[in-house]
């Protein structure tokens, strides 16, 4: 990796350990939440659905503003977490919430197709034979939406990658700390001479997104023939 | 173990309003489509909550709907066999047959794998996954699985309803050796007359959810009232003993005293079978007729006559054989002056005991 410089490095760098972070710790929330509009009518759901789907339609810079307002060292939640020492304002794990916030949706909308695709009658058969709920989600349902969720997770992993509005206005563009590829290929653009490094991350962006979406191509083909029971 | 169940459920435009007892053996619920066989059968199993009831198996609740009483469906320990098998697709034959066994309560009476897996014939396909078995094969798998899981009840909801002719017939001999071999009473659901002959220990007669009538199998099916399924595909049971095999092709019968001949079944000499007779097969007639083709000709005594809407009725005739229906039409009941006590002959076509009909007592 000698041809990308210390800066363009890290921001690699950070950009891979933000989206890990983003998808892996949302993920459990994820599929909950997907499980829930799926198949839970509750007084709500409308609402759940409209919040989940919200930074999808809200512009990224607004979305980016709302997390500073709550989040922010001054914000309601963020003060609270300040308390017991965890801050998300400027720092890496600011990026990674603004990440799985702007990614959420995607993910949420891939697991709750493949829930709506699960047969109720075989978790009813399951639970004929014994199993309870939690069994019967840890047994048949998860297992059988396996490449729903590994869709969901790619898609927000790619998401995250790419995120940039919401990332910028919430914990701004500090190198080593915030500033991911997208902000960091934004940085270089404002300096002159900085094309050539920008067209570099351009290039590592092209190529970990063409990678993830092979990956999730082949496991999810994988898995989808295994459920099918063939 | 005894089930005994006691339902009232509105449905829209439908009100089932049931009470039974199922025995050991298997309890057949027959009814044409529509007449709440299912709705009890999802009742017993849990998947339904009635308006009102009483479901008790053995000395265990599972509802009881004046003391507020409710037992989930993982917890009432019912194998529920599906109309269409619902098979775990991700996990291969064997995970699916030991799925149930894993929940079972510590100390539970289970069937052993083996034993069952040899019960039904499906020692090869352990290793496979659901998507690569026939509809047959299939339905044995979830006999197998609701079997292992530990019941103190099965439930079937039409389990060959799905499948052809010839899977029927390879699934059949299965079911009799479950109601034979296994001591747990089996709810079954059907609308088929000839499973209901061939398997039943105890018929419960449905009508617009309702029981018209319940009992003994060859009790209920020899009752002229009992047409669940209209007059066309009304039938009794006889109880038969092979006693040899001919040349010709056909196998000679004895029930009751009265010699049986019908295509050749594969039941060695000396086995009990039961045999349907269906009434549009039986044909009467006062004096004993002569110069016929027909093989099984039996003295007969009209018991009950019952006539339909139509221009038809059924007559239930005493042989010495057991207790015969016979369709006719209400002019020939006139013509031939037939009431109760009056002597006659049934007469009954041979190829009309169709082999799907015959089956191991």
């Amino acid at each position: 990796m000698d041809w990308l410089g210390p800066e363009e490095w890290q921001a690699v760098a950070l950009s891979l350990r933000v989206s890990f972070w983003a998808t892996l710790a949302s993920l459990p929330l994820g599929i909950f939440t997907a499980y829930a509009l799926a198949r839970w009518r509750f007084p709500g759901h409308g609402l759940v659905n409209g919040l989940v789907h919200l930074p999808l339609i809200l512009p990224p810079v607004v979305t980016g503003y709302l997390l500073l307002l709550t989040f922010g060292t001054r914000g309601p939640v963020g003060s609270a977490l300040q308390e017991i020492g965890i801050v998300l304002a400027f720092r890496w794990t600011g990026a990674a919430l603004a990440a799985a916030v702007m990614a959420f949706p995607l993910m949420v909308r891939a697991i709750r197709l493949s829930i709506e695709a699960v047969d109720p009658k075989l978790e009813q058969a399951a639970a004929t034979l014994g199993a309870s709920r939690l069994w019967v989600f840890a047994t048949v349902t998860l297992p059988m939406i396996l490449p729903g969720i590994i869709a969901g997770a790619i898609l927000a992993f790619a998401k995250a990658m790419g995120e940039f509005g919401a990332t910028i206005t919430f914990v701004s563009n500090i190198p080593g700390q915030t500033r991911t590829v997208p902000s960091a290929i934004y940085a270089f653009l404002q300096v002159p001479g900085g094309e050539d490094a920008a067209m570099r991350l351009v290039l590592v962006s092209v190529a970990v997104a063409m990678t993830a979406l092979l990956l999730s191509e082949v496991i999810a083909r994988k898995i989808a023939a295994r459920v099918s029971g063939t | 173990m005894t089930l005994s169940v006691s339902l009232r459920h509105a449905l829209p435009g439908f009100l089932l309003d049931a009470e039974f007892d199922a025995p050991l053996g298997i309890t057949v619920l027959f009814g044409r489509s529509g007449s709440g066989k299912t709705t009890i059968a999802n009742a017993v199993a849990g998947l339904l909550r009635p308006d009102r009831g009483r479901i008790v198996a053995g000395d265990q609740v599972l509802m009881d709907s004046d003391r507020g009483l409710w037992v989930a469906p993982n917890k009432r320990r019912i194998g529920y066999v599906f109309q269409e098998g619902r098979l775990f697709p991700h996990l291969t034959v064997r995970q699916n047959l030991a799925y149930g066994r894993w929940f079972a309560p510590k100390g539970a009476q289970i069937e052993d794998m083996a034993h069952v897996v040899d019960l039904l014939g499906i020692g090869h396909l352990l290793t496979r996954r659901p998507g690569a078995l026939s509809g047959g094969e299939k339905q044995r798998v979830a006999i197998g699985r609701a079997l292992l899981s530990a019941p103190r009840l099965i439930v079937a909801d039409e389990p060959l309803a799905a499948l052809d002719e010839a899977r029927k017939a390879e699934i059949l001999p299965y079911l009799e050796r479950l109601r034979d071999e296994v001591e747990i009473p089996i709810l079954y659901v059907s609308h088929s007359a000839a499973e209901v002959a061939r398997l039943a220990t105890t018929v419960v007669a449905l009508e617009n959810g309702r029981v018209i009538r319940q009992g003994a199998a060859a009790e209920v099916l020899a009752d002229p009232a009992v047409t669940p399924l209209g007059a066309r595909s009304a039938g009794a049971l006889l109880m038969a003993r092979v006693v040899a095999h001919h040349d010709d092709g056909l196998t000679e019968l004895e029930a009751g005293g009265c010699p049986l001949f019908l295509p050749r079944i594969p039941q060695a000499p000396g086995h009990a079978t039961r045999i349907r007779i269906a009434a549009h097969d039986v044909i009467v007639s006062r004096a004993r007729p002569e110069g016929l083709s027909a093989l099984n000709i039996l003295p007969a005594t009209v018991r009950d006559i019952r006539a339909g809407d139509g221009p038809g009725a059924i007559l239930s005739l005493d042989t010495a054989a057991g207790v015969v229906l016979a369709r006719v039409t209400r002019r020939s009941v006139a013509s031939l002056s037939l009431a109760p006590g009056t002597s006659c002959h049934a007469v009954i076509k041979t190829v009309a005991i169709a082999p799907e009909d015959v089956g191991a007592l």
